[in-house]
C-alpha cells in the first residue's frame, strides 16, 4: 500500500495538506481581523509574530509544502479522473454534483495564483508595476495598518482580492465536508453535520476575508 | 423402458453418508487438475458448483450469457430459504424438512434426494454466514427465522426481502476467487447452443460468443448443467427475459431425457398484466395473504366501478368463502387456480378483466397504517412503482403467473443424466420438488446441489474415465460447431415477416391459456395441433435482422424462441399423458367434486422421462417408478 | 386514476447508435408512438424496436433481464441521468408516466473508459467483476465452516451489511461519477465485509488489493461529489465510501506500523 500513488493514499494527502491549510485559514483570519482595531490592532499582532521567527518559519516550511502537494497531486488526480471519463454526457444534468464540487480544480488553481501573489505582495513586498506602502507606526514597528489600507484604496487591488475570497469560498464549501469524507470520518449521523460545518466555515472565511478589502474600499477602515 | 434413480436403499438416515463412503469414488488430488469440468450456468447452482470444483482443484470453465454471473435469476428470489437447523425450538428436524418437501411435492419425488437435501441443508446456512452473506438477525445477534407456506414450522432464513440475491452474491464471491486464482476461467455473454456427445459420453459444449458471434466448442471431461428453468415457455412469467430452454433442450435432442415437463409451478401473487405490449410480470412476496383479503365483485356489472364503491354485500371473500380454515392462505396453486376461475366467470377486475383484489383495508383499520407499512412497505411502494396505484388507499390487483419448473432433466441419484458425463443441477433438473416446490425450498436446492453434492458424486464419474478422452478437432466437435453454424445461418435467411416476439407471444399465450394452471384433455389435444403449425410457420415466416457475426438480440431471442416451441409440445404431452391431478399439474378431468386435486397413485406413481426421437415425432415415455418407504401417501387437503 | 389512464403518448428518442466495440457512434432519432403511460421503459423500447425490425432497420440493442429492478443488467442514461433520475428505480422500472406527450428523450450507453461500449447501449462491465475478484469475498472453502450461530452478529451490523450488500452491480455509480470512479461499488463491498467478524479476518488485503485493481482497471478517483448515491437505484449511500477510506487508511497505517501485511503472501514484520 502506498500513500502517494494508491488513489485513496492520495485522497488521504489531498485531505490532510487541505486540513492543515484549512487550520491557516483560521489563524490567518483571526490574525487580519485585528485590522478592525485599527493600526495598534494588527501592526502589534504583526510585530508579536515576526517575534517568533521560528514558529513563522515552521509554518511557512510546513504550509509550503501542504500546499506543493494539494496543488500537484489535485493536477494528477484532474488528469487521471478526465482520462477516465472521456466522452460526456449528450445532456449535461446532475443529481448532486454541485458547481463549487465541479470546479475545485479551477478555484484551487485560482487560489495557487493568488497565494503566490498575496505573498508577493505583502510579504515580499515587491510586485511588478504596484506600489506597496512601506513604513513605520507612531511605535517604530512596521505599519501593516498602512499598506494594507493603502493597498485596498485601489479598486483592482480589492477586486483581486475579493474574487480570491469568493474563489475560497467555493473551494471550501466543497474542500472542508470532502477531507472528512476522504479521511473515512463520515457516517449517516456525523456526515450531515460535516457538511454544515463546511458551509458555515466557508461563509465566515468569505465574510471575514472578504470584509477587510470592502471595508477599507468603502473607507469604513481608513486612517 | 424402467429407469433406475440409482438411489440408495437401506435406512434413509444414513443413506447420503454410506453413499458417499461406499459407492462414489475419489479423485486424488494430483489427479483433479488433470480434469476439465464445464459448467453452464452460474445461478446459485452453478457458481457454487464452479467454485467448488475449482476449489477442490479441478480445472474449470463456467459461462453464462449475461453479462456477469451475479445476474443469474436466483438473484431475484425475495422470500428465503429453509434448513431444519430447528433453531426456534419449535420441533424442526430433518426428518421433517424432508417429510414437508415430499409431502408439499404432492408425492412425486425421490425419497433419498429429497432426504440428503434436507440433510445438507443445515450446512448451506452454515457457509452462507461464512461468506458474509447478511441474513437478518435478532437483537442477541442470532440468525433469524420466519415461516413460510406449507409447513408449521420457523425455518426459513432471509436476508431482508433479497435472499435470492444475497445467496446468490455469496456464491458469486466464492466463484469470484476462483477466478481470480486462475482455476476457473469465465466466459460470460456465452450461450451454450449444443452438447457434444462422444461414444455415449457428454464430452464438450458448443456455445456462441454472444458480443462477437464466434462459435466455438468447449472440450472437458464432464459437463455440467446449471441453466434454470423454462416457464418463459408461457411467454409472460416472473423469469428473466433471457431465461430459457435452450440449454437442456439441446442436451435433450442430444439423447439426454427431460422429466415431468408438465410440473410448472404458478405463483398467486403477481401484479396483473396491464396491457399487450408487457414483456414480463413481477411477482410479490406471498406474504402478503398474511394480512390481504382476496375478493372479487359477486356481480359482473360492478367489475368495472372503483372497488371503494362496491358496498360489502356485494363482494365475495371467494377464498374464505371456499377454504374457511385456510381462508386466504391456501396453498400455491389452490389459490391460484381459483383467482383464474373468478375472472374466467367474468369476474375479475382491471385491464382484461384478469386480476383479483388483496385488500389491506380491513388490516390497515385493525393494525393501523403504520405497521402495514412496516411489514409490507417495500411491496407497496413496488407496486406503486409498477402500477401507479396507492395499495393503501385502494385495493391491489394481483393476478397468478408462471414462476418456476418443477420439471427438468432426468438425473440419478448423483445428479447425472442418463448420459454419462452429464449433470444437472438446481432447478434444470427434475429431482426434489415432485409436483409442487415449497416456498423457500429452490434457494436450497440450488446451494445443496453445488456445494454439496455434485462435488461428491462427480468425482464417481471422473475417477472411472480418462482425463483429455476427446479433442476439440473430434469429428462430433467439428460437427456441432457447423450444425450450430447452419442453424443461425437458417434463422438469418428466412427474412419473414413476423418478428420473433410476435412467435414467442402466441406460442406463450396458446401454452398459457390452454396448458397453464388448469389443463383439460380438449386445450391439451387442441394445443399439440396447433405447436407443428406454429413450429412449421416460424422456420418459414421469422424475421431476423442482422448478421451471426456481431451482437444480436434479435438472433439471440430467435434462437431461445425455436426451441421453446419445440418444448412446448413434450410439455404437452407430457401433461396428456398425466391422467391425473397432481401440485403444479391439473387436469381438470381429475379433481374431487370440492375442486381438489385428485392424485392416481396406483397408476402414476413414477417420474416421465422423455426421450427425444427427431422433429414431429413421438417422444418414447420412459418412467422410474417412485418408492415411498418412509412416508405414506396421503392426500393433500386444506380445507 | 390519472387523467392520462387510456390516453396515449408519442415520443422522441435520441439514441446513440454503434455497431461495435470500435465503431463510430452517432446519434439517430426514431419516434415512440402509441406509448401508454403504464408501458415500463424497456418495453417502450421493446415497441420502437418491433417498429425498426419491420422496417428492416437493426433493433437498438440495450442490456436487461429480470426487469423487476434486481439483476442489474439494465444500464442507459435518459437525459443525462443513469436509470433516468427517478429515486431508488432501475430502468426496467421506471414507467412512461413520468413522460409526457411530445418529450425528447436522449438515450446514452454508460460512459466511463473503464466500460467500452459493446454496441448501442451495452458496454462491458467485467470491470467491476475483476474488482470482486481482486478480494471481494472472504477466502473460506466449501464445507468445514463454524455453525451460522457460532459468531454472534448484532442486529445493527447485520443490517448495516445489508444496507451496503443492496449494490445490483449495474454500475450505474461509475456512469453518473465525474471521474469514472468506482468508489461506491467497492465501498459497499468493502464496508459489508467489513461489518461482519467473518470478513474483518481479511479486511486490510482486501481493501488493498480493491483499491489496486481499481486503478489497475481503468476507474478514476473519488473527488466526493456524491452523483454516484444520487444515481444508485438501491440506495446505496456514500457513507460506504467513507468506510473505504477509514478501511484504508486504517490499514495502511498498520502496514507502516509492520503490524501487518496486506501482500498476500507475506507475513507481518
Amino acid at each position: 500500500m502506498r500513500l502517494l500513488s494508491d488513489s485513496i493514499g492520495r485522497k488521504v494527502v489531498m485531505a490532510i495538506t487541505g486540513l492543515l491549510m484549512v487550520l491557516f485559514v483560521v489563524g490567518h483570519l483571526l490574525g487580519n481581523l485585528s485590522i478592525f482595531a485599527g493600526p495598534n490592532g494588527i501592526n502589534a499582532y504583526a510585530e508579536k509574530l515576526h517575534g517568533l521567527p521560528q514558529v513563522v518559519w515552521a509554518t511557512r516550511v510546513v504550509m509550503l509544502t501542504a500546499v506543493a502537494l494539494h496543488i500537484v497531486l489535485s493536477i494528477r488526480l484532474t488528469l487521471e479522473n478526465r482520462a477516465a471519463k472521456p466522452t460526456a454526457y449528450a445532456v449535461d444534468r446532475r443529481l448532486r454534483v454541485t458547481f463549487a464540487g465541479k470546479n475545485m480544480i479551477w478555484t484551487g488553481l485560482l487560489l495557487g495564483g493568488f497565494i503566490a501573489f498575496h505573498l508577493l505582495h505583502f510579504t515580499v513586498r515587491s510586485v511588478p508595476g504596484l506600489d506597496i506602502v512601506q513604513g513605520l507606526d507612531g511605535h517604530g514597528r512596521f505599519d501593516v495598518f498602512s499598506m494594507v489600507v493603502a493597498a485596498f484604496g485601489h479598486v483592482v487591488t480589492a477586486v483581486v482580492y475579493v474574487v480570491a475570497m469568493a474563489a475560497l469560498f467555493l473551494h471550501l464549501s466543497h474542500g472542508i465536508q470532502s477531507t472528512f469524507q476522504s479521511l473515512g470520518l463520515n457516517n449517516a449521523k456525523t456526515m450531515p453535520g460535516f457538511l454544515k460545518f463546511g458551509s458555515v466555515l466557508s461563509v465566515i472565511f468569505l465574510l471575514g476575508y472578504g470584509s477587510i478589502p470592502v471595508a477599507i474600499f468603502f473607507g469604513l477602515i481608513a486612517k | 423402458m424402467i429407469l433406475d434413480g440409482k438411489a440408495p436403499t437401506g435406512k434413509i438416515q444414513d443413506s447420503w453418508d454410506d453413499h458417499r463412503f461406499a459407492s462414489l469414488k475419489l479423485v486424488n488430488p494430483a489427479n483433479k487438475r488433470k480434469y476439465k469440468v464445464l459448467v453452464v450456468g452460474t445461478g446459485l447452482a452453478g457458481a457454487s458448483a464452479a467454485a467448488t470444483l475449482a476449489e477442490l482443484g479441478y480445472q474449470v470453465e463456467a459461462f453464462c450469457y449475461q453479462d456477469s454471473p451475479r445476474r443469474a435469476h436466483s438473484i431475484a428470489a425475495q422470500g428465503g430459504i429453509n434448513a431444519a437447523k430447528a433453531y426456534p425450538n419449535d420441533g424442526d428436524s430433518i426428518y421433517r424438512l424432508f417429510y414437508d418437501t415430499i409431502k408439499g411435492g404432492d408425492f412425486r419425488a425421490r425419497e433419498a434426494d429429497v432426504w440428503r437435501l434436507a440433510q445438507v441443508s443445515n450446512n448451506i446456512i452454515d457457509q452462507c454466514v461464512a461468506q458474509g452473506v447478511p441474513f437478518a438477525r435478532d437483537y442477541a445477534g442470532y440468525l433469524d427465522n420466519r415461516s413460510f407456506g406449507g409447513a408449521q414450522v420457523s425455518r426459513t432464513f432471509y436476508a431482508r426481502g433479497q435472499t435470492g440475491q444475497q445467496l446468490l452474491l455469496g456464491a458469486y464471491s466464492a466463484l469470484s476467487r476462483q477466478i481470480g486464482l486462475g482455476t476457473v476461467k469465465m466466459f460470460p455473454r456465452t450461450e451454450m447452443l449444443d452438447l457434444v456427445v462422444v461414444d455415449g459420453e457428454a464430452k464438450a459444449i458448443t456455445v456462441r460468443d454472444l458480443v462477437t458471434g464466434e462459435v466455438r466448442t468447449h472440450v472437458g471431461d464432464a459437463v455440467v448443467l446449471a441453466t434454470g428453468g423454462y416457464v418463459n415457455v408461457f411467454y409472460l412469467s416472473t423469469n428473466a427475459m433471457g431465461c430459457s430452454v435452450t440449454a437442456i433442450w439441446k442436451a435433450h435432442k442430444k439423447g439426454a431425457y427431460l422429466a415431468n415437463p408438465c410440473y410448472t409451478q404458478i405463483h398467486p401473487t403477481c401484479i396483473p398484466q396491464a396491457g399487450d405490449y408487457q414483456s414480463k410480470l413481477t411477482l410479490m412476496s406471498e406474504s402478503l395473504r398474511n394480512d390481504g383479503r382476496i375478493w372479487v365483485p359477486k356481480k359482473k356489472e360492478d367489475c368495472g366501478k372503483a372497488p371503494g364503491d362496491i358496498p360489502e354485500a356485494d363482494r365475495d371473500y371467494y377464498l374464505e368463502r371456499k377454504y374457511p380454515s385456510y381462508g386466504n392462505l391456501a396453498p400455491r396453486d389452490i389459490a391460484s387456480r381459483a383467482a383464474k376461475e373468478q375472472c374466467d366467470e367474468g369476474r375479475g377486475v382491471g385491464p382484461g378483466g384478469r386480476g383479483v383484489y388483496l385488500d389491506f383495508s380491513a388490516s390497515i383499520e385493525r393494525l393501523g397504517e403504520g405497521t402495514i407499512r412496516e411489514r409490507y412497505g417495500n411491496l407497496f411502494e413496488m407496486y406503486e412503482r409498477i402500477t401507479d396505484e396507492n395499495a393503501y388507499k385502494r385495493p391491489m390487483r394481483i393476478y397468478p403467473a408462471p414462476h418456476y419448473s418443477m420439471g427438468g432433466l432426468w438425473v440419478d441419484y448423483n445428479l447425472q443424466s442418463n448420459i454419462p458425463g452429464l449433470f444437472v443441477l438446481g432447478e434444470a433438473n427434475f429431482s426434489v420438488h415432485g409436483a409442487n416446490r415449497l416456498g423457500a425450498s429452490a434457494l436450497m436446492q440450488g446451494l445443496a446441489d453445488g456445494y454439496f453434492v455434485i462435488p461428491y458424486t462427480i468425482a464417481n464419474y471422473l475417477a472411472q474415465t480418462k482425463p483429455g478422452k476427446v479433442t476439440a478437432d473430434d469429428p462430433e466437435c467439428r460437427k456441432s460447431i457447423a450444425d450450430v453454424q447452419a442453424e443461425r445461418k437458417q434463422l438469418l435467411g428466412i427474412n419473414g415477416k413476423k418478428t420473433v416476439s410476435e412467435f414467442m407471444r402466441e406460442v406463450g399465450v396458446l401454452m398459457w391459456n390452454n396448458v397453464g394452471m388448469a389443463r383439460s384433455q380438449q386445450s391439451l389435444t387442441d394445443t399439440l395441433q396447433k405447436l407443428p403449425g406454429i413450429r412449421e410457420e416460424f422456420w418459414q415466416n421469422v424475421k431476423v435482422s442482422g448478421s451471426g457475426d456481431e451482437l444480436n438480440q434479435q438472433l439471440e431471442n430467435a434462437g431461445r424462441t425455436a426451441d421453446f416451441i419445440e418444448f412446448a409440445e413434450l410439455l404437452c404431452r407430457d401433461a396428456l399423458h398425466r391422467e391425473e391431478s397432481c401440485g403444479g399439474h391439473f387436469r381438470v378431468e381429475h379433481q374431487y367434486p370440492d375442486g381438489e386435486a385428485m392424485r392416481d397413485d396406483a397408476n402414476f406413481t413414477y417420474s416421465a422421462a422423455w426421450q427425444w426421437k427427431g422433429t414431429g415425432q413421438t417422444p418414447e415415455l420412459h418412467k422410474e417408478p417412485l418408492k415411498f418407504d418412509n412416508v405414506h401417501l396421503a392426500v393433500r387437503s386444506y380445507k | 386514476m390519472s387523467a392520462t389512464e387510456h390516453g396515449t403518448m408519442n415520443l422522441k428518442l435520441i439514441v446513440w447508435r454503434q455497431s461495435g466495440p470500435d465503431k463510430p457512434g452517432r446519434f439517430e432519432t426514431y419516434d415512440a408512438k402509441n406509448i401508454t403511460p403504464h408501458h415500463s421503459f424497456l418495453e417502450m423500447l421493446d415497441v420502437v424496436n418491433e417498429d425498426l425490425i419491420k422496417a428492416g432497420k437493426d433493433p437498438i440493442a440495450f442490456d436487461h433481464d429480470c426487469r423487476e429492478g434486481i439483476c442489474g443488467a439494465c444500464s442507459a442514461v435518459v437525459n443525462g441521468v443513469p436509470h433516468g433520475g427517478q429515486e431508488r428505480t432501475t430502468l426496467c422500472q421506471l414507467h412512461m408516466r413520468k413522460f409526457k406527450d411530445g418529450d425528447a428523450i436522449y438515450l446514452e450507453p454508460w460512459r466511463a473508459r473503464a466500460f467500452p461500449i459493446l454496441r448501442d447501449l451495452i458496454v462491458d462491465r467485467t470491470a467491476l467483476d475483476r474488482l470482486v475478484q481482486a478480494a471481494g469475498f472472504v477466502s473460506c472453502h466449501t464445507g468445514g465452516v463454524a455453525d451460522g450461530n457460532a459468531i454472534l452478529i448484532g442486529k445493527p451490523e447485520a443490517d448495516y451489511a445489508m444496507d451496503a450488500a443492496e449494490c445490483i452491480g449495474c454500475g450505474a455509480c461509475v456512469a453518473a461519477c465525474p471521474n469514472g470512479a468506482a468508489m461506491l461499488f467497492a465501498g459497499a463491498k468493502v464496508a459489508q465485509l467489513a461489518e461482519l467478524p467473518q470478513g474483518q479476518v481479511e479486511a486490510p488485503q482486501r481493501v488493498a488489493a480493491m483499491v489496486k485493481a481499481m486503478s489497475d482497471n481503468d476507474f478514476g478517483n473519488c473527488t466526493n461529489h456524491y452523483e454516484c448515491e444520487g444515481a444508485c437505484p438501491k440506495g446505496v449511500k456514500v457513507k460506504f465510501i467513507a468506510r473505504l477510506n477509514r478501511e484504508f487508511t486504517k490499514a495502511l497505517f498498520q502496514e507502516t506500523l509492520g503490524t501487518i501485511s496486506t501482500n498476500r503472501g507475506t507475513s507481518k514484520e
